[in-house]
């Protein structure tokens, strides 16, 4: 453990030389730091891989190669498909609204862009069923019409949308609340119309922060299981996305499918991130660019933590 | 538009109205509906439903498991933040991004990933059996997954505030002769303690609603390892949907009083910062 704890240079070290912790403790303290995320944070991570490849490459490909896994991949693409553009646009268009106005009752739509992260996955599934199911309340008219969409891949759709929809706002609404309207308002005296001033200077401005909340929606649009599962009534070939099938064999004791598909889920979990560090040190560097450009102009700096702070 | 107080860029009414349609559409009209439904069964049905044996039973180990993996993940939470706002070690950027990785796992991999490490063959699973320590298809086992999911949440919370702590005041304590550990107890715990109290309940809030990672791990015994999602999923599966409503009834209040809370404690994290 010993070796791990490297100095930091002394100059930026001014704050643990002078009233720091002994060496001792500060080992002590990462040590069961590290030791509680790798209880509970690597070992799971690790088991998926390693059950994935346990009985080597062969079987790992054939398993994905499956064709019920198949169809599950083409629903899982289909279905992150439709619900990341709708949710990328309504983020969009709601941290527009939230960084750039001011207006009664603001933060009560705040907290309604957030309802879906403190609902249970189990009740974001259920109220659709409310909705569209046989003894819901559009569930006979929709019975006339021969239109399914619970059990079916509109409703799989539409809770995918659900569950998922805070994420593009939320990561959106930071950066941009945290960047300021200054150049927009500049654009605007200049001439620039509403579409130009969105399409050439805000989306630029927030790509870190738009791009990290997109990959993240779409990560949890592709691996959503538990207002899917409600649902999507588990038809196979049919009805069923990845994380769906990853149940179903690892219901069969078909442990290398289970973790073969559940080493795709996870392969984009950790893509997500990776993009995240590099939206934050892109964040980090036009920061530090700001700052530095600022200083030159003597002006006060404003501060800018994008993507900081709970992402959940 | 006259409710509009400030904002000078074009394009209000026209984000204002697509971002109210979609909110309504997605969130309202299906919220309301469950409300309605599960409020149309009339007082008596709706007690007896949400309150029979094995619903208890469900409440109690949902609240407890969760309270006690939130629990945990305060207390580790500010450690792991501790440590990556304070020292600098070999993968501490990896660690760093590892932290919000069951934010992006889905919960369904996690579930079946956790099962096998702490199942009674499993790698960790195996020495603490071992011990005489039953993990998996226990309410260890459920509070296990539910810590998992909780991670991120301390963590993220108390590492802004840990950052913005200005170290002349820590400076000042050690001078004036505190030790370090007082030094913490006394100034540095202080402020850390409304964004651990924010991320505790943001913990607990998910962890009430989680589903995908315990259901593997919990082996789903009625009266015993049945979590209240589960419960849910079950009532609906025997197509019993008054039942579900009503549980999922309860559930979506638990919700908003956690959504509640966390609004006031971040107001009162904002104002600890000031």
């Amino acid at each position: 453990m010993s070796g791990l704890v490297t100095q930091r240079a002394q100059s930026e070290h001014r704050r643990e030389t002078q009233v720091g912790e002994s060496r001792l403790v500060r080992v002590l303290l990462i040590g069961s730091a590290l030791t509680f995320l790798g209880l509970f944070l690597l070992a799971p991570l690790l088991t998926v891989f390693i059950s994935a490849f346990s009985k080597g490459l062969g079987p790992y490909f054939a398993a994905l190669a499956q064709g019920e896994t198949l169809d599950a991949i083409g629903l899982t693409l289909l279905t992150a498909g439709i619900s990341v553009p709708l949710n990328v646009a309504f983020g969009i268009a709601a941290a527009w609204l939230v960084s750039k106005y001011d207006f009664w009752g603001k933060s009560v739509l705040i907290t309604l862009v957030d309802l879906p992260f403190s609902v249970s996955p189990v009740i974001s599934g259920l109220i659709f069923v409310l909705l569209f199911g046989a003894h819901g309340w559009f569930g006979p008219w929709l019975a006339e019409r021969d239109i399914k969409i619970i059990f079916a891949v509109p409703g799989i759709v539409m809770a995918t949308t659900f569950v998922t929809f805070p994420l593009v706002a939320r990561e959106v609404i930071a950066v941009m609340q945290a960047q300021g309207s200054d150049e927009e308002e500049a654009a605007l005296t200049l001439g620039a119309s509403g579409l130009q001033i969105l399409l050439r200077i805000t989306l630029p401005k927030v790509r870190w922060g738009l791009l990290y909340g997109v990959i993240l929606c779409n990560a949890r649009a592709m691996g959503e299981f538990g207002a899917v599962s409600v649902v999507s009534g588990h038809v196979r070939g049919l009805t069923n996305t990845l994380p769906l099938q990853v149940e179903i064999l690892y219901n069969e004791y078909n442990f290398v499918g289970a973790f073969a598909v559940a080493s795709l889920l996870a392969s984009l979990a950790l893509v997500t991130l990776c993009v995240k560090k590099v939206a934050e040190w892109a964040a980090a560097s036009r920061q530090a660019k700001r700052n530095a450009s600022q200083r030159a102009l003597s002006l006060p700096v404003r501060a800018e933590s994008s993507l900081e702070g709970v992402s959940p | 538009m006259r409710f509009k107080t400030r904002g000078v860029l074009p394009g209000f009414g026209l984000s204002l109205g697509y971002t109210l349609f979609y909110v309504g559409l997605l969130v309202l009209l299906p919220l309301s509906a469950m409300i309605i439904k599960s409020s149309s069964l009339g007082l008596h049905e709706f007690w007896a439903k949400v309150s029979d044996e094995r619903a208890l039973a469900a409440y109690r180990l949902s609240f407890g498991a969760a309270f006690v993996g939130s629990l945990l993940n305060a207390v580790f939470g500010v450690l792991v933040a501790w440590v990556l706002v304070r020292y600098r070690f070999f993968g501490r950027g990896i660690v760093d991004a590892l932290v919000d990785l069951p934010f992006a796992l889905p919960t369904a991999v996690a579930g079946i990933a956790l099962t096998t490490v702490y199942a009674e063959h499993g790698v960790l699973g195996e020495p603490l059996a071992k011990l005489g320590i039953k993990v998996a298809f226990t309410p260890l086992g459920i509070t296990l997954a539910l810590t998992f999911i909780g991670i991120p949440f301390v963590v993220r919370t108390v590492q802004p505030v840990l950052e913005e702590i200005d170290p002349d005041v820590e400076e000042a304590a050690a001078v004036l002769g505190a030790t370090r550990l007082q030094t913490f107890r006394r100034v540095i715990f202080p402020s850390l303690l409304p964004a651990t109290l924010t991320g505790f309940a943001l913990a607990f809030a998910r962890s009430l609603g989680e589903y995908g990672s315990v259901v593997f791990i919990s082996g789903n015994m009625p009266m015993r390892t049945e979590i209240t999602p589960l419960l849910i999923v079950t009532k609906l599966e025997q197509y019993d949907y008054a039942g579900a409503t009503a549980i999922a009834g309860v559930m979506l209040l638990a919700s908003f009083v956690m959504l509640l809370l966390v609004n006031l404690l971040e107001r009162w994290t904002r104002r600890a910062e000031a």
